[in-house]
């Protein structure tokens, strides 16, 4: 078990970086996800905490120690690939404990410590089978069979959901948490894909472009998006921008959308944006559950307004809703019951006190 | 009566139509079509391939004249000969040591190769195919002439060094050495080949895998290399031995057996009795004589594979 850090880290590719300087911490049995899109450096990062890159600029520390030329085996870590990796020609016995006959374990200590892995991870039938008699979900719980059983300082997983169907990644998402909180283990783990980041993760790293766009918990990355990528990468459906600006009317600042449409801000917002240009362009980011059907009563910050609806798609426990406004498409979620179809028109309201302002030219949220 | 003729005659329309149906079925069965495809290649195979094979077995039975049905009596007759039993021995030396280095060689350089790259490993895969394309009988010659015991570029060069001059074919173990050489330079070149794709079909992921398992260079290539190589090597190394034992145009054209038969092969050696001594029947006998040892191999090394191929 062991904290790691990044310092500054650079990869370059010939002329391309593909990370840019990274800097994080991350702690003793700490679960820290990677996401971002494809591209954005963050399997990169994973390798080079791997040792399976080398590092351009910049110290990578496990345990407290400079990794920077340790050649991967001396690094005392497990990885879980996306395509499983496990050796074809070695039963799943042998694929867990290969590592550990290459570093002359004694066979008992072997023996149990495969039997106690397969165990957890449900694969006590499978032992003697080879990797092609294994369906997708049992191949990747050997790989991480293979990971546990050498008992490594941290874990590093590359992508390990993505050639699962949607199902069975649900399932493993759950496992592995599950193994996680058994093991205690120091994890690393890249994903593109936001939900199992935020389901898995105590903290998130957002990447993009070879840099952190931020990082926190799943909970801060949601309701307090540092940046308009952030904003928009997390959560589905993504977060709405319409274009804007602030404007005093009657003492009082409003966020104005259209020629026709402006709503009042609540009064911890106003004070919040009051020192705001107002001939800066702006962007009001709105997420869909914050987009509903209009209450007969009226709430403070809960504005109303009609809308055309273009498409409709019912989910069962709601249904999202789809139009356009000012040439920007909004997505809202309203109750099943509210009678949304599509291209009739249905009246909306929004929730102020949810919402994000953003500067549109540097995608800052302020 | 006449009720048992007609339900004879009833099951007899019944019998014709299902055979109809029959027929009909086996010619939709894919395995009947297939087969009819194949017939025109299976055709030539038989008239190019076991017509001359069951026509030399019939060759080896006969006398010297050919004339006279001997049964086994040219296979008595080499038994007797030193000759025969040497021919047997150098087959296999030359045969079994050619193979061995040519893999090897083959091997290394397929790692090299697979290590230069990408934009540059076409042209070095060319350059390193050249001994394997040029006609071995034109290449031969150029190694005879390298060969020369007084002219060559060998013992000249070799000279500075206060070495030789070498006998290189006209002592028998350097000519069996020299025999060797030319087959692995030769040879090595399609090893080089058919490893390299095979290294190619290894995903990268599991050096890595292995590498983060503790593996060095040496373990990975024996835990991961090699193992997922095993069923390339194995065919091409039959490949290479069934050929490598038949070979007869670089020991012909190198040493044409000499010096006092040392480097005599089967198949220079069924030339030499057969065509040379005129004695077809006895050449005939020779050359059949590899047929078994060849089948022994291929079944060991055949065998090897579908058993992991079922495995799998």
């Amino acid at each position: 078990m062991a904290d790691v850090s990044l310092r500054k880290v650079v990869k370059r590719y010939d002329e391309v970086e593909a990370v840019r300087g990274i800097d994080l911490d991350i702690a003793d049995h700490e679960f820290v996800v990677l996401v971002g899109p494809s591209g954005c450096g963050k399997s990169t990062t994973l390798r080079m905490i791997a040792g399976l890159e080398d590092i351009s600029d910049g110290d990578i520390m496990i345990g407290g120690d400079v990794v920077n030329d340790v050649p991967p085996k001396d690094r005392d870590i497990a990885m879980v690939f996306q395509n499983y990796a496990l050796y074809p020609h070695m039963t799943v016995a042998e694929n867990m404990s290969f590592g550990l006959r290459l570093k002359h374990y004694p066979k008992a200590e072997i023996k149990s410590r495969v039997t106690e892995a397969a165990r957890m991870l449900d694969i006590t039938d499978l032992i003697d089978r080879k990797p092609k008699q294994l369906s997708g979900g049992q191949r990747q719980r050997v790989a991480m069979g293979r990971a546990i059983v050498r008992n490594p300082k941290v874990f590093l997983f590359d992508e390990p959901l993505s050639n699962l169907d949607a199902k069975l990644r649900v399932q493993m998402r759950i496992e592995i948490k599950k193994v996680h909180q058994k093991v205690r283990t120091t994890t690393v783990y890249v994903t593109h894909d936001q939900v199992e980041a935020m389901t898995l993760a105590d903290r998130v790293v957002v990447m993009n472009h070879g840099r952190i766009e931020q990082i926190g918990t799943p909970n801060e990355l949601y309701h307090k998006p540092a940046t308009r990528f952030v904003a928009s990468f997390i959560g589905s459906p993504a977060m709405n921008f319409v274009p804007c600006r602030l404007e005093d009317v009657g003492g009082k600042l409003n966020v104005r959308l259209t020629d026709r449409l402006s709503f009042p801000l609540p009064p911890a917002r106003a004070a919040r944006y009051q020192g705001l240009s107002r001939t800066d362009k702006l962007l009001l980011g709105l997420r869909p559950e914050h987009v509903m059907e209009a209450r007969p009563h009226a709430e403070p910050g809960i504005e109303p307004f009609d809308a055309v609806l273009d498409v409709t798609e019912p989910m069962g426990m709601e249904t999202l809703v789809y139009f356009t406004l000012e040439g920007s498409q909004l997505c809202g979620r309203v109750n099943p019951n509210a009678g949304a179809q599509d291209g009739s028109p249905l009246r909306l309201a929004v929730d102020l006190n949810n919402m994000h302002l953003l500067n549109e030219v540097t995608g800052a949220v302020l | 009566m006449v009720d048992v003729a007609l339900q004879s005659s009833r099951t007899a329309t019944a019998q014709a139509g299902r055979k109809r149906a029959g027929l009909r079925n086996a010619l939709r069965r894919k395995s009947m079509s297939a087969f009819l495809m194949t017939l025109p290649l299976i055709l030539l195979i038989a008239v190019l391939v076991i017509y001359p094979a069951l026509y030399s077995l019939h060759l080896a039975t006969l006398n010297k004249a050919m004339t006279k049905f001997v049964g086994f009596g040219n296979f008595e007759f080499l038994f007797k000969r030193e000759t025969f039993w040497l021919v047997v021995k150098q087959s296999c030396i030359f045969a079994i040591s050619a193979v061995v280095f040519k893999a090897l060689i083959g091997f290394i350089v397929a790692h090299f190769v697979h290590n230069v790259p990408a934009n540059k490993q076409r042209k070095w895969r060319g350059m390193l195919l050249v001994p394997w394309v040029i006609p071995p009988a034109m290449s031969t010659l150029a190694w005879l002439w390298l060969f020369d015991p007084s002219y060559s570029a060998f013992n000249y060069t070799l000279s500075f060094f206060g070495l030789g001059p070498i006998p290189w074919t006209g002592d028998a173990m350097w000519a069996r050495f020299s025999v060797i050489l030319v087959n692995v330079w030769y040879g090595a070149p399609f090893f080089m080949i058919m490893y390299l794709a095979a290294l190619k079909s290894v995903p990268e992921q599991l050096y890595e895998a292995a590498a983060i398992d503790g593996a060095n260079w040496w373990q990975r290539i024996w835990y991961v290399t090699l193992p997922m190589m095993r069923n390339i090597i194995a065919i091409t190394t039959l490949f290479s031995l069934i050929v490598t034992f038949a070979n007869f145009d670089i020991v012909r054209i190198l040493t044409a057996g000499g010096p006092l038969d040392h480097t005599h092969i089967f198949a220079t050696w069924a030339f030499r009795v057969g065509i040379e001594g005129s004695d077809i029947p006895l050449g005939a006998s020779v050359s059949l004589f590899m047929v078994p040892i060849l089948a022994v191999a291929a079944i060991f090394i055949l065998r090897d594979i579908t058993k992991r191929g079922n495995e799998s």
